[in-house]
């Protein structure tokens, strides 16, 4: 047999197939073939690289090296000139490589990059190949669970690390499992949360597609660690690929014995089922998310009782978030020491952002927590994009807060932005630049909640309503004398009176917009000035 | 006549559908916690939710009717009418929204001469906005039936819709 001597790497996600890769690759395989390299060159497919917007991009290794925007006629020349002569094809080449490192912040040199968490393996190894996974140190961690922790050493490790929900509530992950292992009543469920509806959100996603054996592994840490039995992932119906992946990795996982009973003759018995979501935002709330498991309407629960109490059909329940799970299994294979030596004090580890809008290279970033928006903009995402200037960010998805140029410094983290008035949410970055029309961005986000707004509650249903009429009217030039602080106090109700987090948060995009921005809203109502 | 012709073909059609409806329920005859799934098997087959089907989606697993189509309204992903043969969604998202998309839609219900929700008369195009995609990176992008496109400029909209029949 040949010694494969190198490797091609073509991400395939829902971004790449659009632009065309399974024809890149054939035509690779083929061309491939034709200069009778078959032997010696693998073409493999995997995740996203973390790019996007860039077509199809694929990376050629031992060298690393990136090419972005590959077309099916291109195949012949990298084939010919690089893996045939050595020549990288300049042409194709990416300008700005993705970062595929976590930047450590304040420090410098060999110690600044660092491998990354969440997305270790992400646009790295073969989604699809549990081997893969296992090769690269996939299920090491459910072992040391089975024979060093238990249970118990699995929550207190958890605690530990300071793990905290990246979905945006930001509640310690350790205390949930731990109230659940407490909860009466059998048998108790883990559901995965991976109904992303966030406006500029897609990490989820792309951990899903990149790595869904993680996800796996991290929802069965919970259940052994907090007596769970029976498994859900919650995705919207939208996210085909990842759908597929996961299917495929719960089928090989079971084919393995990682799945079922007495798995790896622990006595554990675990088993995990995906289901559709149908389209509605309001689901990303824990208790709505349920009550559709349940296959009824998605209204949100009264709590307490909590859902580690009473959750699904009544039983115990935990609800995570993706990315939240995702981190579990390397804080068990390395410990919780090891993982408090990223991000800060109060929030440790990493964070995964999607930074989208105006900067040069959009896409998934992970980046430790305490990572100034600046950083993220300027060192991960290629400063703003044609060299114009940076205006303001919303942050946290629809639900954020838009954060204006004095806010570039300051440290990203759960903690440290509540203080702020602002929020980390689900991670979703959408820079503007200077062109951006303030008043135009809250129409958006306010048209988004009238929509979603699930008419459960009477401030959330009908000042959703309201709202949209004013912002229409001011985006229009018809906004009266008083209307800006008719909007406030509006939000203001729906914040203290709402029944969820959906009509809760809706004045935080409001009065940070006015904070930051006070001049040119106020600039849209004439006869306000 | 042709029209006519055409129309009875439709029906004929969901006429034979049915049964296969049976068999989907029969594996979830009785549990209610599986209506959304049912709902997603149901609306595979037919493109849409018929009353009947309602009916017997209700009878089958035990809900009432009124619970069905309580879900059914709930959620963005089902529909009551028929759709067209192309689903031609639109992302209005907050990142799609600030690249442009509103003029893409603007431009599509010129095109195709229908609003938001409607289905052309030749049953060829559903037109649909939808909340994010996860495709900010390429915005603004739309979906057409399963396919998504990006960086979509209302000029082009014409060539892409021509693909579908």
């Amino acid at each position: 047999m040949n010694l494969v001597r190198n490797h091609v790497l073509i991400s395939i996600d829902a971004g790449t197939i659009m632009a065309g890769a399974r024809a890149v690759e054939k035509a690779l395989v083929d061309e491939i073939g034709k200069q009778g390299l078959a032997g010696e060159i693998a073409v493999l497919e995997t995740g996203s690289i973390g790019a996007t917007g860039q077509g199809v991009v694929i990376v050629v290794y031992p060298e690393g090296l990136y090419y972005a925007n590959v077309a099916p006629e291109d195949a012949h020349e990298i084939v010919e000139e690089h893996l045939l002569k050595g020549r990288p094809v300049k042409r194709l080449m990416m300008t700005e490589m993705p970062k595929q490192q976590v930047i450590r912040k304040g420090k410098t040199g060999l110690l600044k990059e660092q491998p990354r968490i969440v997305l270790k393996n992400s646009g790295v190894i073969n989604p699809e190949n549990i081997d893969e996974y296992i090769a690269a140190g996939g299920y090491e961690a459910i072992e040391r669970a089975f024979t060093e922790l238990k249970p118990a050493g699995v929550i207190k490790e958890v605690k530990d690390s300071g793990l905290v929900g990246r979905g945006g509530a930001a509640f310690t992950t350790g205390m949930k499992w731990d109230f659940a292992s407490r909860a009466p009543g059998q048998p108790k469920y883990i559901i995965c949360n991976a109904d992303e509806g966030e406006p500029g959100t897609f990490k989820d996603r792309l951990i899903l597609e990149g790595d869904p054996h993680k996800l796996i592994e991290g929802m069965m840490l919970a259940a052994y660690a907090f007596g769970g039995s029976k498994g859900f992932i919650y995705i919207r119906g939208e996210y085909a690929l990842s759908i597929e992946r996961l299917e495929k990795a719960i089928q090989q996982a079971r084919d393995y014995g990682i799945l079922g009973d007495n798995i790896l003759e622990s006595g554990f018995s675990f088993d995990l089922a995906v289901m559709k979501g149908a389209g509605a935002y309001v689901c990303g709330e824990e208790t709505a998310l349920i009550e559709s498991l349940e296959g009824k309407r998605g209204h949100p629960r009264n709590k307490p009782p909590y859902p580690v109490t009473e959750g699904l059909w009544g039983k115990p329940t935990v609800v995570n978030n993706v990315e939240t799970l995702a981190n579990v299994p390397e804080i068990i294979r390395h410990g919780a020491a090891w993982y408090r030596g990223y991000g800060t004090e109060k929030c440790p580890g990493t964070k995964v952002y999607t930074i989208i809008g105006n900067v040069a290279t959009p896409g998934l970033i992970e980046a430790e927590m305490g990572t100034t928006l600046r950083d993220i903009i300027y060192e991960y995402a290629g400063g703003i994009k044609a060299g114009k200037q940076f205006k303001g960010a919303l942050v946290g998805g629809a639900a954020g807060a838009f954060l204006g140029p004095e806010m570039l410094d300051a440290q990203m983290d759960f903690v440290n932005l509540r203080e702020y008035a602002a929020v980390l949410g689900s991670g979703a970055i959408l820079v503007m630049d200077e062109h951006t029309d303030i008043v135009d961005m809250l129409q958006s986000v306010l048209h988004f909640f009238k929509h979603e707004s699930c008419g459960h509650c009477v401030p959330c249903r009908l000042g959703t309503k309201e709202l949209v009429e004013i912002i229409d009217q001011i985006a229009d030039g018809k906004g009266k004398a008083g209307d800006i602080e008719k909007m406030v106090k509006i939000s203001e109700v729906m914040r203290d009176t709402s029944f969820c987090p959906l009509g809760q948060s809706l004045n935080l995009p409001i009065s940070s917009a006015l904070k930051y921005f006070k001049d040119e809203v106020y600039g849209r109502v004439p006869a306000a000035v | 006549m042709s029209e006519e012709k055409q129309c009875q073909c439709a029906e004929i059609q969901e006429e034979e559908l049915y049964p296969r409806l049976e068999e989907v329920i029969n594996q979830h005859r009785g549990k209610g916690e599986d209506l959304i799934m049912v709902l997603h098997k149901a609306q595979n087959l037919f493109g849409y939710l018929p009353r009947r089907a309602q009916e017997m989606v209700a009878e089958g697993l035990n809900v009432s009717l009124n619970e069905v189509y309580g879900v059914i309204t709930f959620y963005n992903f089902f529909s009551t009418v028929p759709q067209g043969r192309n689903s031609v969604k639109i992302c209005l998202g907050t990142a799609c929204y600030v690249r442009g998309s509103q003029e893409v839609l603007d431009k599509a219900q010129k095109e195709l001469g229908i609003k938001v929700g409607g289905t052309t008369e030749d049953r060829r195009y559903s037109l649909d906005v939808v909340r994010c995609i996860g495709a900010c990176g390429l915005a603004p992008a739309m979906l057409v039936n399963e396919d998504v496109y990006g960086r979509v400029k209302s000029p082009h909209l014409v060539d892409i819709l021509k693909k579908y029949e």
